[in-house]
């Protein structure tokens, strides 16, 4: 007898439809899996023996045959397993096969017959709602987060037998209230990760965070070591803005199909700090099986590269197409997976190689030295870094006076300014300042008279490239969005001239 | 253009730039080295070499070292020609031949004057730095040329201000004058070049050895009325510049540092030694004209507008940074605006580490 159900394997970060069929013959007893699967597939076999037997079914003793459809795209994992396990009851009529066409199985088992937590289900409920489902059997752990996709009924069990209790006409067990550790967050309002108010000091490099948060700019922070950069970058989540409900399910199923995240919606952005050994492949995705990359674990969060200065250049080469595109799309096979990849890139680096440079007289590095350093950072990622902050160590009154600011109140701002941006540009490809590009500037951006002087005279000196002065627009206009200036005044163009990043051209050491 | 240097001297120059490595390896003092003429310099070298330099000196075909030299785009002149800068001779060996680029005639106009050398560290703090550059725009503002050494630190800065002051420059270089030292000098030597010369003792394609630095010195000494020393440290080869010139009588001064920055160790030991104190191009007016006679143009007698003053004079103070700025009541919100419009003014400039100072 034949049974068949859908399931879905996880291409990337995209649900694949796959039917599962099963074929029960009678001849020497033999289980077979056929359809391009993995290890994990080939062993499920076992497991999903034992599965059935020690939840008190029957294991058919005669020829079973599964097929994973379709036969050429490839399948990895131990997610196959619940539908394996169905597959093969339904084929031996120990649960009603009529009852399957309207749903799909996703789990791992274990050998007692009970479903395991397993990465992804966000992105199989997905699958299963455009696929045109009704239901979705996952495991209890993911049962929150495969109903965050609306249109379609949970059942989150935790055994087989449930499973099949379920595909039997019993009701569908209650969602589980939340799970613990991930208490609920109704407002954003109920901080508990860093918050600017942990800052003392810092006026200036708060304001460029501000600044850097409102327009979506790149920014690059330089100081010695210990004077709380990465401190800094760590608190830009904090102010920018809440994730719309189609961000923070995109993010979610991201970072469930990584495995990093098991419940419900994950609303603050993310903020992924890779260390400097990492490969390129592990920047942007890739392998042979491709795997998101940090920068799309980052995705609509905040991608922050301590030590720019350390990583290797391929590693920084390849975020070049994930900054331009938003996207980044990784060829294996005949086949192209693309991974979003929108996020703020926040890098730190010290001033030369000693670390010490403006620091009183401490830095000992020559001018081969500083230019070595000034090398290593600058190229395509460079370019792509709007603002420069200098971040000094605080003095010993700062670090006893109350804090500057606070996200709440940052984010307040940052939020104000998002939403000017968001009308102005509401006819582009751009969503933020951050994003627009010579043509969009040109269209939409407007300089009162002395703000254009200032800017000539700055192009003129030589203090600015053609791409520089780009630059110094675009952040010129977030300031202008933040001080609710209709047309950019001299201050802001002053203001974004001193946060500038200076290219290599720029930044031309003395003579 | 004619060739201007005499077989002997053209031999003399060969033989100095083929005998690079061993010159290097010498005792004694490089000055006796240099005084040594052609056969002692031959014998000092050890056995065997010695057979065989004598021998390609003998066969060497000086039209192809002349040769040479021209097609490098350099002009010569031995110290057998009459025009040969007479500065020089009070060297007791004064180089031989003179190549130059960017212009023979140039070179000796330049120098016909009253120059003055600015040499330093390599490794200069930022102002040391601004101090040898506004030295050398105030200098050439002044009419008077600056002649330096092309290396890092003090040495480029004031070359860099004497041109920002309009006028030429020369530049002395170790190796050969056609190609920069150090590389990365490459953009300031081409700038040289477009109104100033650059000179070299050896010939075009010479490798470069550690004497020649030392030799390089004796010739800006020689060449300049007067020697500055801007920043040095005790070992700094800006003061064996500083010596060569007191040996042949050429005026030293120096800018006064704080005693506790090993960079100003120099200078202030040559103050210590009776050397005229530099603080601007007054003073080395002063010293070569007379108190008074001449006055250092003033390039610049303008100030920011008045809304900016108070924050530059809090940057001059020391308060270097937007943090320091902000403690002395500059905040970020009017305080980073204005900082940009003076460092656009030309009234401050940004240096590594975000760290602003006042251009003097």
């Amino acid at each position: 007898m034949l049974a068949r159900i859908a399931t879905f394997a996880i291409d990337g970060i995209d649900p694949r439809h796959v039917w599962v069929e099963v074929d029960i013959r009678s001849g020497l007893p033999a289980f077979t899996i056929v359809g391009l699967g993995d290890a994990a597939v080939r062993e499920s076999r076992d497991r999903v023996r034992s599965a059935i037997m020690n939840s008190g079914y029957e294991f058919p003793q005669t020829r079973i045959t599964a097929n994973l459809a379709p036969a050429f795209l490839r399948k990895v994992g131990p997610g196959f397993d619940a539908a394996l396990a169905i597959g093969v009851l339904a084929a031996s009529g120990q649960v009603p096969a009529g009852a399957l066409s309207a749903y799909a199985v996703f789990g791992e088992l274990s050998l007692g017959g009970e479903l395991r937590d397993s990465p992804g289900a966000l992105a199989v409920a997905e699958g299963a709602r455009r696929a045109g489902l009704e239901r979705l059997i996952v495991p209890r752990e993911r049962a929150r987060e495969a109903a965050l996709v609306d249109g379609l009924e949970i059942a989150g069990v935790s055994t087989l037998r449930e499973a099949a209790g379920v595909l039997h006409g019993e009701p569908l067990p209650a969602l589980p209230a939340h799970v613990h550790g991930a208490p609920a967050r109704a407002t954003a309002a109920t901080t508990f990760e860093p918050d600017l108010a942990d800052v003392r000091g810092q006026a200036a490099p708060l304001l460029a965070l501000e600044i850097a948060a409102a327009g979506g700019h790149n920014l690059l922070l330089e100081g010695p070591p210990g004077t709380g950069k990465t401190m800094l970058a760590r608190r830009i989540p904090s102010i920018l803005p809440e994730m719309t409900r189609a961000e923070a399910i995109e993010v979610t199923r991201i970072h469930s199909v990584a495995g990093l995240h098991a419940a419900g919606l994950i609303q603050t952005r993310p903020f992924r700090a890779p260390h400097h050994t990492i490969s390129a492949a592990g920047l942007v995705g890739g392998g042979a099986l491709p795997r998101p990359g940090e920068a799309t674990l980052a995705h609509h969060g905040v991608l922050f590269l301590d030590e720019l200065a350390e990583f290797q250049r391929p590693s920084l080469d390849a975020l070049r197409q994930p900054l331009e595109d938003g996207r980044v799309s990784i060829v294996r096979g005949q086949r192209a997976l693309v991974f979003p990849t929108r996020f703020m890139l926040v890098a730190a680096t010290n001033p030369c190689p000693c670390g010490f440079a403006g620091v009183g007289d401490r830095c000992r590095c020559g001018e081969p030295d500083l230019r070595r350093h000034q090398r290593r950072l600058s190229g395509p990622l460079l370019d792509r870094m709007d603002l420069l902050i200098n971040v000094e160590r605080p003095s010993e009154e700062e670090l006893r006076a109350s804090p500057e600011t606070s996200s709440g109140r940052a984010r307040a701002r940052v939020a104000t300014a998002r939403e000017r941006q968001r009308r102005r540009l509401e006819a582009t490809s751009a969503t933020c300042n951050g994003e627009m590009d010579a043509r969009i500037v040109r269209r939409y951006v407007r300089l009162e008279e002395p703000a254009e002087r200032v800017l000539a005279q700055a192009y003129v000196v030589g203090a600015l490239s053609a791409r520089g002065r780009h630059r110094v627009v675009r952040v010129a206009q977030t300031i202008a969005d933040l001080e609710r200036h209709d047309r950019i005044t001299q201050a802001d163009v002053l203001t974004a001239l001193s946060l500038r990043q200076r290219g290599a051209a720029e930044t031309a050491l003395a003579a | 253009m004619t060739p201007r240097a005499c077989d002997a001297c053209t031999s003399r120059t060969w033989l100095l730039g083929r005998m690079g490595g061993h010159i290097d390896r010498f005792r004694g003092r490089l000055e006796h080295v240099l005084e040594l003429d052609d056969d002692g310099l031959i014998s000092a070298a050890g056995g065997r070499t010695r057979a065989r330099l004598r021998d390609e000196l003998e066969s060497l075909d000086l039209e192809r070292v002349r040769a040479r030299s021209r097609a490098a785009g350099l002009e010569t002149i031995c110290r057998c020609d009459p025009a040969y800068p007479p500065a020089l001779l009070a060297l007791p060996a004064p180089p031989a031949v003179l190549h130059v680029a960017g212009g023979l005639g140039r070179l000796l106009e330049l120098t016909a004057a009253e120059p003055v050398a600015i040499v330093g560290s390599r490794r200069p703090s930022e102002y040391g730095r601004e101090v040898a550059r506004s030295l050398g725009r105030s200098l050439a503002v002044s009419g008077l040329t600056v002649i330096s050494g092309m290396a890092l630190g003090v040495d480029s800065a004031a070359h860099a201000g004497a041109l920002d002051g309009g006028s030429g420059t020369v530049a002395v270089l170790p190796g050969s004058a056609e190609r920069p030292y150090p590389a990365a000098k490459r953009a300031l030597h081409r700038r040289i070049l477009t109104g100033g010369a650059a000179v070299s003792e050896l010939g075009p394609g010479t490798s470069i050895w550690r004497w020649m630095f030392l030799a390089r010195n004796r010739i800006i000494a020689a060449l300049s009325a007067m020697i500055v020393v801007v920043e040095a440290t005790e070992y700094s080869g800006a003061l064996v510049t500083a010596r060569v010139a007191r040996e042949i009588g050429r005026p030293v001064g120096a800018v006064p540092g704080r005693i506790t920055s090993p960079q100003a160790a120099g200078p202030n030991g040559l103050l210590a030694a009776g050397a005229c104190v530099v603080r601007g191009a007054q003073d080395v007016l002063d010293h070569l004209f007379g108190a008074g006679v001449r006055l250092a143009g003033a390039p610049r007698a303008r100030q920011p507008p008045a809304e900016l003053r108070p924050l530059l004079a809090a940057i001059a103070e020391g308060h270097e940074t937007p943090a320091a700025l902000g403690r002395a009541g500059f905040g970020p919100d009017q305080g980073l605006a204005a900082l940009a419009a003076l460092e656009l003014g030309g009234f401050v400039r940004r240096g590594p580490g975000g760290r602003f100072s006042a251009i003097p």
